[in-house]
């Protein structure tokens, strides 16, 4: 009958086929898990029932069935009779015959020697001969380590050697690194939080320094491996070079000056303070007998005496003023003054009344030439009112006009206009009415203009350079690089051979004429625009005034010796003026005799330092 | 005119230097064998100055190396036995894939092996560069030892690097030339002083590694190879200046202490001598017997003046320096288990004090924790139920901070369970203006010969405030010129509103006036300081530049100085807070 594999059989009915192909059926079971347990109980041969798988049906097994089956648990045969211990009979050895168990007769490759064994060693001997196979080497019985330095040989010094740059040692540990530190070594919360937001590269300590009751509570570090490899590369992938360690004394470093109050008299401490409402651009211009001119763009030019501080006129212009200037020359009183597109020439009828009337008359003594001349300004004579107010002449510019500076002998006058690209330098004569543009092509755009106070010389500033021009012979002399870049404003030494030009870049350059066409020296000692320079005339002084609303006074020694170089000391920084609209201090002036400075500011006050 | 074009890059820098894959190239070297032949070497690349210049335009990063170095490597005999090593493994593995065994046998007895003596003879042309150098050697050869000995690197490394930690520090037992000792979080911080040479290292503190994955330990290998050779020869020459054998040998004396009394074989006689020699315990033979008188007497010169002053400092230098060396002569230490022993014992020994441990701890403890004659006991718990009398119980950082202070500090601070003081690190020297803690400060006064002790400790608290007070006084005088110029500042601000104020409505009014009191000195330094603002203006551009790095890092010392002093007030304010309320806990 053909049989089920047995997990089949479990769900089928049957238990397989027959020879016809009908179903075996299992024998019927209708016993369940109670039934089964109760046979278990009490049916006392329960243990040795085994079902058959074939039929279905209980078979109890008999005596010598489970004997068979104890003996196979046990490993044993499950013969009874077998004897696993026989005593073995040596078949071939116990008993020598006369015969050979086998006549056949020897090989003859066993008398001949091997041919694969030759060959094998014909290739041994073939090695050996051509040094492939090297024979054992004997053992060389040398200790591995002997003195290396038992002589010390000077020569064996290379160049090498004086060369090499030894690694540097690792930095040895400070208290922070003890297991044990101080308590105010070890890190607040916050230091903490910050040392673990930073880079491994920016920290200052390469751990947290941590504290131990005991020496039996220190853990292994972590990163020691790490930091031996970090060695290790450091000493075999970094470059080396020795780096001159610069170790100065700080106190070194500054320069040793003349202390300040050696170089007495200067400006220290304000003494007066004018207070013009809000007038913003205030200039400043002395005259000889210490009276002040001053024009602010509320359309009036001011003449104050300083002595007293009187005000001593006041002039109604109606437009801005630019700039004034004084005439040098101590017997002419006369007054230039730029208003937009004019330049006046005002007679402010002060002090002696013969100097005053010696003054209208060179004005008035012009005859007109025959011929007219085309000139690029008119001149125009003042109207009654207008010469009532004390104005003599009106020069007409085509352009607005940012300053007038008098030439020293009184005569001369220059003019700068602002007209970029086209004819910005004009210098008039107002002896003879006469005017001329001193250039065949504009040097760029000029920020101010200087007579040489000896010299027949004309200094024009452009943006980055002064030019020092030789009027007598037309031609261009020198021309300083001033490093800067925007020149605001200029002064001459009155010696002649220097000249100070402030910058928008809060730079101050000092050039010696006879040095160098390069600044001598330059000063950044304002942080921000320079906006206005002065020399004083008697006193080894001159002022830088600045929008950070700082004046600076400096000592500026100009030796007559050639070979000594001029000396700069700062003397005072004076403070006072408040920045406003970004403006600190516009204009500054020294008294023409005393060493008094005047200032004034973008906050409306003019203040005076003695 | 005429003459050859001058081509760029021929001539100057450029032919200075050699980028380190032409250098690889030149020397027919992989870029691993190249690496290692530079560790050998100790050759290190260069920065030239104009890089673009030798880089040939370049701006490309690259390694530069100088030329020299190269053709001196060139000459280099190891770099024919790389090369046989390479043959050397190609042919072993062609005998392993064919199976020839007695191939792979008679090539493995064949290996070629190479020697780094002459390296290290031509590195240190004399003894004293070798002791210079010798800080990494020690340190790496300290961490080697402790490694396990699986995978990682060789076995033989492990134990050749163990061996020659232990003979070092037993040379430095028996020449006592252990000055101080730092006991850090990262390991414990050693330093001897060898022929005048200050020789620093540091080890691990004994726990198994927990071995990174990012480390290259092929590199750190072959640091070790060298190092090893290097300290060997630094040994041998060590051992004979002191005329000690070399191997170590343990003194025939000593040895009989050290012979089990049972009889009872420990391990192999080859393996236990290292073991004994690394217990530290047993002091060495020597090829000489050691005469007594053989210090010798310093000739004393008739010198005057200066040089006789000098002499005399040099004098007391050097008798304060023999004390150091015998600060423990006398002491009879014991250790308990749970302290670390060896740099326990390492220390103890090296300034004479006798030392043992418990049997079971390691090979050649000496005597038992019984014994009545001992006078410290160095113990690392809390309390301990049986006490003997007669023997000071201590905690192990007393041993450390001794040696550092070179004197016997006062035991009463070391007492297990107690609270211990802080450890400071010996390396620092503080300069004028760095911050010192107070600890310090007690200590110096201890050495001295002070005794702050005597006072009471509230004397102590106040004179520690007096000394707070001290540095802030010093730290007022450094601000004083900033404040006056805050004061001056204020001044004129006070003016320009004044001013500002006169604006809206003119001031006509007359005040009284009052006198002023002139602070001439103040005046004084307002004027200095002001002169010394105005200097600083006509400084040049470059030093101005100089001198404001040079004030920055000072002021930043001065602030991280103070900082430091603040914490440490606020820190003793809070534990007087504590004291108090548990005086007042305990009163109520």
């Amino acid at each position: 009958s053909q049989e089920f594999p047995d997990p089949f059989a479990v769900d089928f009915p049957h238990v397989g086929y027959d020879l016809d192909g009908r179903r075996i059926y299992k024998p019927l079971r209708s016993r369940d898990e109670l039934d089964l347990f109760l046979e278990k109980m009490e049916n006392p041969e329960y243990w040795r029932t085994v079902q058959d798988r074939q039929t279905g049906a209980d078979v109890r097994l008999s005596e010598e069935q489970l004997e068979l089956v104890q003996r196979l648990q046990r490993g044993q045969f499950g013969d009874v009779n077998f004897d696993p211990y026989e005593p073995s009979v040596d078949f071939f050895s116990h008993e020598v015959r006369i015969h050979p168990v086998t006549n056949r007769p020897a090989d003859k490759r066993s008398f001949i020697p091997s041919l694969v064994e030759k060959e094998k060693v014909s290739k041994l001997v073939h090695a050996i001969k051509m040094g492939w196979i090297q024979p054992r080497k004997p053992k060389e019985n040398v200790p591995t380590f002997y003195d290396l330095w038992a002589q010390e040989d000077p020569n064996s010094i290379l160049g090498r050697h004086k060369m090499h740059v030894p690694a540097p040692k690792i930095p040895l540990p400070g208290h922070e690194e003890s297991y044990n530190p101080p308590p105010e070594f070890l890190l607040s919360p916050e230091e903490k939080l910050a040392w673990e937001q930073q880079d491994p590269s920016e920290r200052r300590l390469g751990f947290i320094p941590q504290k131990f009751r005991s020496l039996r509570a220190v853990p292994a570090y972590s990163r020691f491996i790490h930091e031996r490899f970090e060695r290790c590369l450091d000493l075999y992938l970094c470059p080396r070079q020795r780096k001159m360690r610069v170790n100065v004394d700080p106190e070194d470093l500054i320069p040793k000056l003349p202390r300040p109050r050696d170089l007495q008299p200067f400006p220290t401490t304000q003494a007066l303070v004018r207070i013009s409402g809000n007038i913003h651009l205030e200039l400043m211009e002395f005259w000889d007998f210490g009276k002040q001119g001053r024009g602010s763009d509320d359309g009036s030019v001011r003449l104050w005496e300083v002595s007293s501080g009187r005000c001593l006129r006041s002039l109604t212009l109606g437009a801005v003023v630019r700039s004034v200037a004084w005439n040098p020359n101590p017997s002419i009183c006369l007054l230039a003054v730029a208003l937009e597109e004019q330049v006046l020439l005002v007679n402010p009828g002060l002090g002696d009344r013969l100097l005053v009337a010696a003054t209208d008359q060179l004005l008035d003594s012009w005859e007109a030439p025959e011929e007219e001349r085309v000139q690029p300004v008119r001149w125009i004579p003042a109207s009654p009112e207008e010469r009532a107010k004390g104005i003599r002449l009106l020069v007409q510019h085509d352009k607005p006009v940012t300053q007038v500076t008098w030439h020293a002998k009184g005569d001369y006058w220059a003019s700068v206009v602002r007209n970029p690209g086209g004819r910005q330098v004009l210098i008039h004569q107002s002896s003879r009415r006469w005017s001329q543009d001193p250039f065949r092509k504009s040097p760029g755009m000029i920020q101010c203009v200087q007579f040489h106070p000896l010299r027949p010389y004309f200094l024009v500033a452009s943006q980055r350079s002064v030019r020092i021009y030789n009027l007598l012979r037309q031609e261009l002399t020198k021309k300083l690089q001033s490093n800067c870049q925007w020149i605001s404003s200029m002064a001459v030494h009155p010696g002649g051979d220097n000249v100070i030009c402030g910058s928008y870049d809060s730079k101050l350059a000092w050039f010696d004429l006879d040095l160098s066409t390069r600044p001598y020296r330059l000063l950044r000692h304002h942080r921000r625009a320079l906006r206005s320079v002065a020399f004083h005339r008697r006193y080894p002084l001159f002022a830088s005034g600045s929008d950070d609303g700082t004046v600076i006074v400096c000592h500026g020694m100009v030796y007559s010796d050639l070979l000594q170089n001029p000396l700069l000391v700062p003397l005072k920084v004076l403070k006072g003026h408040a920045p406003a609209l970004d403006l600190g201090v516009l204009d500054v002036a020294f008294h023409p005799h005393q060493p008094w400075l005047f200032s004034s500011g973008a906050d409306g006050t003019v203040r005076l330092y003695t | 005119m005429g003459g050859l074009e001058k081509k760029k890059y021929e001539r100057g820098a450029a032919t200075n230097y050699i980028t380190r894959n032409r250098a690889r190239k030149k020397l027919q070297l992989s870029l691993p064998d190249f690496r290692r032949l530079c560790i050998l070497k100790g050759i290190y690349p260069h920065e030239p100055k104009h890089k673009k210049k030798v880089n040939k335009g370049s701006t490309a990063p690259r390694t530069f190396y100088l030329l020299k170095d190269i053709k001196f490597l060139l000459h280099e005999p190891i770099v024919n036995k790389f090369r046989e090593y390479k043959v050397f493994v190609r042919k072993l593995r062609k005998a392993y894939g064919k199976s020839e065994w007695g191939t792979v046998e008679r090539l493995k007895d064949n290996k070629p092996t190479y020697k780094l003596d002459h390296i290290v003879k031509e590195r240190y042309p004399t003894f004293i560069d070798a002791l210079r150098d010798l800080d990494d050697a020690l340190s790496m050869c300290f961490l080697f030892s402790t490694f396990p000995r699986t995978g990682k690197c060789h076995v033989q490394t492990i134990q050749l690097c163990r061996r020659l930690a232990v003979e070092f520090q037993n040379y430095v037992i028996a020449s006592r030339s252990l000055r101080k000792v730092f006991l850090s979080i990262k390991g414990i911080y050693y330093q001897a002083e060898v022929l005048g040479q200050p020789i620093t290292w540091i080890t691990p503190y004994a726990f198994a590694h927990d071995h990174p994955t990012d480390v290259d330990y092929r590199v750190m290998a072959t640091f070790t190879e060298f190092y090893t050779t290097l300290l060997g020869f630094v040994n041998f020459r060590l051992y004979q200046s002191l005329n000690l054998v070399y191997p170590p040998k343990i003194d025939s004396q000593a040895e009989d202490e050290l012979k089990p009394a049972e009889g009872k074989e420990y391990a192999m006689d080859s393996e236990s001598y290292l073991e004994k020699l690394s217990g530290l315990s047993a002091s060495l033979a020597r090829a000489v017997a050691p005469t007594h008188e053989d210090e010798v007497e310093m000739d004393e010169f008739p010198v005057e003046g200066e040089t006789a002053e000098l002499m005399d400092a040099k004098k007391k230098e050097q008798e304060a320096l023999e004390k150091h060396k015998k600060l423990f002569e006398g002491l009879r230490f014991f250790l308990n288990r749970e302290v670390p022993r060896e740099p326990l014992a390492f220390v103890i020994r090296c300034f004479g004090g006798q030392v043992s441990w418990d049997k079971s701890l390691c090979i050649g403890a000496t005597y038992e924790a019984t014994d009545p004659s001992i006078t410290h006991h160095i113990i690392d718990r809390p309390h301990l139920d049986k006490q003997v009398v007669g023997r000071y119980y201590l905690q192990p950082q007393w041993v450390f901070d001794s040696v550092n202070a070179k004197l016997c500090l006062p035991v009463a601070d070391y007492f297990p369970g107690v609270l211990l003081p802080p450890h400071l690190s010996p390396f620092v020297t503080e300069k004028e203006g760095d911050y010192v803690p107070p600890e310090k400060l007690k200590l110096l006064a201890l050495q001295r010969g002070e005794n702050p002790d005597e006072e009471s400790e509230e004397e102590e608290e106040e004179e520690e405030e007096e000394e707070e007070e001290g540095d802030n006084d010093k730290e007022e005088e450094e601000d004083e010129s900033e404040k006056e110029e805050e004061m001056k500042l204020q001044k004129m601000e006070e003016q320009k509103t004044q001013s500002t104020q006169s604006n809206k409505v003119l001031p006509v009014k007359v005040t009284a006036g009052k006198v002023r009191v002139e602070d001439k000195q103040r005046l004084e330094q307002e004027q200095q300081s002001e002169e010394k603002r105005l200097a600083i203006m006509m400084m040049k551009k470059r030093e101005k530049y100089l001198y404001k790095k040079i004030m920055f890092g000072k002021k930043r010392k001065i602030r991280e100085a103070n900082k430091l002093a603040e914490k440490r007030k606020a820190h003793d304010a809070a534990l007087k807070e504590q004291k108090k309320k548990k005086k007042k806990a305990r009163q109520a």
